[in-house]
């Protein structure tokens, strides 16, 4: 067998050819993570809750099923007993689900989202559940109700958000995938300063059924990974058409591994915005992002510029149109049907007064914001000029992108203006948080989808800067082709991943065994 | 468009059904003025003739069969009730003494 | 609360003219709800047809029935409206626990149908036009119940239970124009158009449209004006009134109220009325406020609704006959007076007696049968005619036995009972019972010789002919038969026996 530390930093697509070559089990490697969620977890608090007797029970049927041969083992999906992480955002039978909110602590759901009915026809393990900004509202996994998460390359930093959790994780060697959320860049943004990978893909590619909503246009779910690779395979598995979600596209999203496996960007024109780059982004975040367009122009790329006037106004539409539908998203936690209840401590015992005193006790701050905002927003007298307003740019940014994959095949950016900012360092000031989703949320205003992967160390900090890549809707496949390129060129310019470079993280030995197999 | 006040802000945390103390509701009518200020770029942006868009990905007539599906049981859907009595979900009373 | 004060209707009906509008809601008898596939039954036990999206767990996302919106279409239709091109759901956001999103799933500005019209016809004959505004879709709430207070009343409970069952059933909602002009029968009117509209949806079959389970409800807005004044008074809108009968009451009354509060000078508060079958009087509810801020938007988890003009032609060629034309024509084809199809209409057995005549009776004798012999029997029974037990094949088959002279009519009703018995055909029956007609003169002769003997002075007088005498000998012979004679031919024999000519 292949030594522990080795194990967990393989990524998915070399631990699946190991477990189906039956060069190790699906026990040692879940074991494996499960020692490392043990080992790190403490310091990283990446984890909710962690489902080490679950999952060990899938990976130890997987191995079974490999073990006895026949038809049962061929049909094994082929990242079958592969481990993974899932975003708290996510509904689960069996395992808390909070939103990393304190009005859902400890509900259980008793019904699976569609992602993880997939994740289990696929056999692969379910790790636990990660952390994130409350009902994924925030750019720092600062506004968890259960504690930031901590950037594994450095834990004074944050993992970005709201996917802080998960990106952690995958960063932490704590789990070799994760499923995200993206609703203004929550996969991609923690994916960009922690040094991984993370696809928001086409809007309806894959189901959002049991994802709790934040916006209910602009969310989706999607892969975290360390690879490329490793997120075109989790797509794959996630990803199809779902009756029960009335957004989900019929189209076939099949070609992405393919895609991934094939690179080759020779021909292809890739477009730089001219809106999401320079002022405003760190130096070290735009040399990142100058070498990686040299590197892709040596691949043979065509460099172009295009402009995306309307941009400005994204974030601005963003902050409305995203408040308005989480204000209606949010009303049903009040505390008849499931989750906290707060009784009023003085005065009449009505419902009204009781689902006020829970909402008041149960929501955070960021979250009571974006409520209150969102009410204004669609509130009489005021939603022709609010959210009226903003479903036009919406249509302006749509019409941008069609001019803009006019003249390219895919675009490029920076995911991020900065790099990882110190933890509480922009809690007090909205707005300046706010700007970190300022290159991701074009695309989820006009549903087409987006990748980032890592793009260098900035040399200021050292740490590390994303690279986003976008396509037209429907065209998933192309940022997978074109990602795995540059995701080569750079790791051939490294001499390995960039996460090889992160800090090495020290367990604290009596940490260890309070993790494993119960919630912190 | 008029700037938010706090009156504002207790009106919609009324409407938001959310308790809100006196200095919590100032304070929130303090960082709504800067992200209302900060977005109002938004309404001038378009002109009337671009209509809205509300679906990122435009599809029409997704429907379901009349077919029955899966229901819970009373108390599968009672399980995260935080009151319950008499297989049905308790709240208390819905009116004040009116 | 203090009652109120009123004015006699005929004094406000002097002083003021009333305008009214109604909401009616219809839930329609889908298999499965609008927006998940969890069973549409009424009546099971509490929070067992539901399933996570009828809750509203996190994380669900609604999916929209067809057939709701193929029964949507049908509504329009029958209403006579035009058929959105494209249409939307929009959420309509309030708190209140039966609604388990605390919002409801609705269309605002832009309902499946609109701008369609329904000709009501009025007892005496005159038809009142009632515009409609719009039929829209949306969901049904769950059901409270108040616990603790009086008579299960909102007011001074102490908790209330949420049985969300009904949550998420389809409705259509459909909404009237401003009714102006129908003056003193206005209430009438009012409780016609809300039976036109349940015999509608009932005749489409979309609707069970029973008004005691809450198929069909009605909120109804009245206001007054001095005659002469365009403008709108201030309207109140009483809210689920839920009968035809309440329906009538509700709107008399509150055009008394309104009177009475117009006399004194005061304007008419715009609220929220409860309507009380007990007192026949409405209470004041909510005063509309800022709350009232539903603060809609397009639902952005469903997808606009696109009905092409093939689907709405394809819907409208399977409409059947609207209810009112339908009437008309039968009246005509079966010949009863005013009175005669009244009494059927009446009655309910419009439909029966349609079948039967379809089954090959004609229309004098279905009436006959449904009206003289079903009626009392079902009324008997507490159970609808059609009900009862008796098909039109039955009918059918006991006419021609009485046409034939196999059996008469008093032989017929005991038949009659045989079959609600359970005791076969009514050829079967006459076979078992023994009740044929005795149709072999030998011994109906015999029985005539002997009654012509016991009234040897009643013979007399018919042989001198006085022929109407010969009741009492035909009495005779039918107590010897056991009325298993029939009278008409035992009249035939005297007559021949006494050589006198009938
Ligand atoms: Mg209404
Ligand atoms: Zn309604």
């Amino acid at each position: 067998m292949t030594d522990t530390n080795e194990l967990i930093r393989l990524s998915a697509a070399d631990l699946a050819a190991k477990l189906s070559a039956g060069d190790v089990t699906s026990v040692e490697v879940t074991q494996a993570y499960l020692d490392r969620i043990a080992a790190v977890d403490g310091q990283v608090n990446a984890f909710l809750h962690v489902n080490a007797e679950e999952a060990l029970a899938v990976a130890a049927e997987v191995d079974a099923i490999r073990a006895a041969g026949g038809a049962a083992a061929e049909e094994l999906h082929e990242l079958a007993g592969v481990p993974i992480a899932v975003k708290d955002l996510i509904v689960t039978i069996g395992q808390p689900t909070t939103a990393g909110s304190k009005i859902l602590e400890g509900w259980h759901s008793p019904y699976d989202a569609t992602v993880i009915k997939k994740l289990r026809a696929a056999k692969m393990p379910i790790l636990g559940k990660t952390n994130l900004d409350e009902f994924a509202m925030g750019s720092s996994t600062e506004h968890s109700a259960y504690g930031p998460t901590r950037n594994p390359w450095d834990l004074e930093r944050i993992p970005g958000g709201s996917g802080g959790g998960s990106a952690a994780a995958v960063a932490a060697f704590e789990a070799p995938l994760a499923l995200g959320t993206d609703t203004g860049g929550s996969i991609r943004q923690p994916g960009a300063v922690t040094g991984t990978v993370g696809v928001k893909p086409t809007y309806g590619a894959v189901s959002r059924y049991g994802a709790i909503a934040m916006a209910s246009s602009l969310d989706q779910i999607g892969p975290v990974s360390r690879t490329v690779l490793d997120s075109a395979l989790l797509q794959e598995v996630i990803g199809g058409h779902d009756p029960q979600d009335s957004t989900s596209l019929t189209d076939p999203f099949d070609n992405l591994v393919a895609a991934a496996r094939t690179g080759n960007v020779e021909g292809m024109k890739i477009g730089i915005i001219k809106e999401l780059h320079g002022e405003g982004y760190q130096a070290g975040v735009e040399n990142r992002f100058n070498e990686s367009l040299e590197l892709l122009k040596d691949a043979g790329a065509e460099i172009v510029e295009v402009s995306c006037p309307n941009f400005k106004y994204a974030l601005g539409a963003y902050y409305l149109i995203m408040p308005s539908e989480v204000s209606s998203n949010l009303a049903k936690f009040d505390g008849v049907r499931f989750g906290l209840r707060v009784l009023p401590k003085e005065g009449p015992m009505t419902i009204e007064r009781v689902m006020g005193a829970t909402r008041a006790a149960g929501f955070g701050d960021e979250v009571k914001r974006r409520i209150i905002l969102g009410t204004y927003a669609l509130s009489a007298g005021y939603y022709d000029a609010y959210y009226g307003s903003a479903q036009k740019v919406r249509t302006l940014i749509q019409r941008d992108f069609d001019a803009a994959f006019a003249q390219a095949d895919v675009l490029i950016s920076p995911t991020a203006p900065t790099t990882a900012f110190k933890l509480g360092e922009k809690l007090n000031d909205p707005l300046a948080m706010y700007l970190n989703d300022v290159a991701t949320i074009p695309a989820n205003m006009a549903g087409v989808p987006g990748l980032s992967l890592p793009g260098g160390l900035a040399d200021e900090d050292g740490l590390p800067v994303g690279i986003q890549l976008l396509a037209p809707a429907r065209e998933d496949a192309r940022l997978y082709r074109v990602g795995a390129v540059l995701e080569s060129l750079l790791e051939e310019k490294w001499g390995g991943p960039l996460l090889d470079r992160a800090p090495e993280l020290q367990a604290p030995a009596l940490d260890a065994a309070n993790t494993v197999g119960g919630s912190n | 468009m008029a700037a938010i006040n706090r009156d504002d802000v207790a009106h919609l945390a009324r409407l938001a059904h959310i308790e809100m103390s006196a200095e919590e509701l100032d304070r929130m009518a303090g960082e709504l003025a800067v992200i209302v200020d900060s977005v109002k770029s938004v309404s001038e942006a378009a002109g009337d003739d671009v209509p809205a868009t509300s679906h990122p990905i435009p599809l029409s007539n997704v429907f379901r069969e009349d077919v029955v599906g899966h229901t819970f049981t009373a108390e599968q859907a009672l399980s995260g009730a935080p009151d319950a009595a008499e297989d049905r979900f308790k709240v208390p009373a819905i009116l004040d003494e009116d | 609360m203090s009652a109120d004060t009123i004015l006699s209707f005929e004094e406000a009906m002097e002083k003021y003219d009333p305008v009214l509008g109604f909401e009616v809601h219809v839930e329609l008898n889908t298999k499965t709800k609008m927006f998940s596939s969890a069973p549409n039954v009424f009546g099971d036990d509490p929070n067992t047809n539901v399933n996570e999206v009828d809750l509203g767990l996190p994380g669900v996302l609604p999916v929209v029935n067809k057939a709701a919106v193929e029964s949507s279409i049908k509504i329009g239709l029958a209403l006579n409206c035009k058929i959105a091109e494209s249409c939307r759901f929009a959420r309509k956001n309030y708190f209140y626990p039966d609604t388990p999103k605390n919002f409801q799933t609705s269309q605002y500005d832009e309902p499946i149908a609109y701008d369609g019209y329904l000709d009501i016809e009025l007892e005496d004959g005159t038809v009142f036009r009632v515009e409609i505004e719009r039929a829209h879709m949306e969901e049904d709430a769950g059901k409270l119940t108040h616990m603790g207070g009086a008579a299960g009343r909102i007011q001074g409970a102490d908790y209330s239970l949420v049985d969300y069952n009904r949550a998420g059933v389809p409705l259509v909602e459909i909404v009237t124009k401003p009714i102006e002009g129908a003056g003193s029968r206005a209430p009438e009117l009012a409780k016609a158009y809300v039976a036109a509209i349940r015999e509608i949806v009932k005749n489409l079959g979309v609707s069970d449209a029973r008004m005691e389970r809450g198929n069909v409800r009605c909120d109804a807005n009245v206001s007054l004006r001095p005659h002469g004044q365009e403008r709108f008074g201030i309207r109140s809108e009483t809210k689920n009134v839920n009968s035809l009968r309440a329906v009538e009451h509700a709107v008399r009354f509150e055009i008394q109220r309104h009177a009475a509060v117009l006399d004194s000078g005061q304007p008419v508060i715009q609220e929220t009325r409860h309507w009380h079958e007990d007192t026949r009087t409405t209470t004041s509810g909510r005063a509309k406020s800022d709350a009232d801020d539903y603060r809609y938007f397009p639902e952005p988890d469903l997808v606009p609704v696109v009905a092409s003009r093939e689907w709405v032609e394809e819907l409208r060629a399977t409409l059947p006959e609207p209810p009112a034309e339908r009437r008309k024509r039968l009246k005509e084809a079966w010949g009863y007076s005013d009175l005669e199809f009244r009494d059927v209409v009446n009655a309910g057995v419009m439909d029966s007696i349609e079948e039967t005549v379809a089954a090959g009776a004609s229309a004098s004798a279905a009436r006959k049968w449904w009206m003289g012999e079903i009626v009392g029997r079902a009324k008997t029974a507490d159970v609808d005619p059609a009900e009862l037990g008796v098909s039109p094949q039955t009918i059918v088959e006991l006419n021609g036995l009485v046409e034939e002279g196999k059996i008469n009519n008093k032989m017929a009703s005991q038949v009659l009972d045989g079959v609600l018995a359970g005791e076969g055909t009514p050829a079967e029956i006459v076979e078992k019972r023994g009740l044929a007609v005795v149709s072999d003169d030998g011994p109906l002769l015999e029985a005539i010789d002997a009654a012509l003997a016991a009234q040897p002075d009643v013979a007399e007088k018919i042989r001198g002919g006085k022929v109407q005498a010969i009741g009492a000998i035909v009495g005779g012979v039918m107590k010897a038969t056991r009325g298993q004679a029939d009278a008409g031919r035992v009249r035939e024999l005297i007559l021949e026996k006494l050589g006198v000519e009938g």
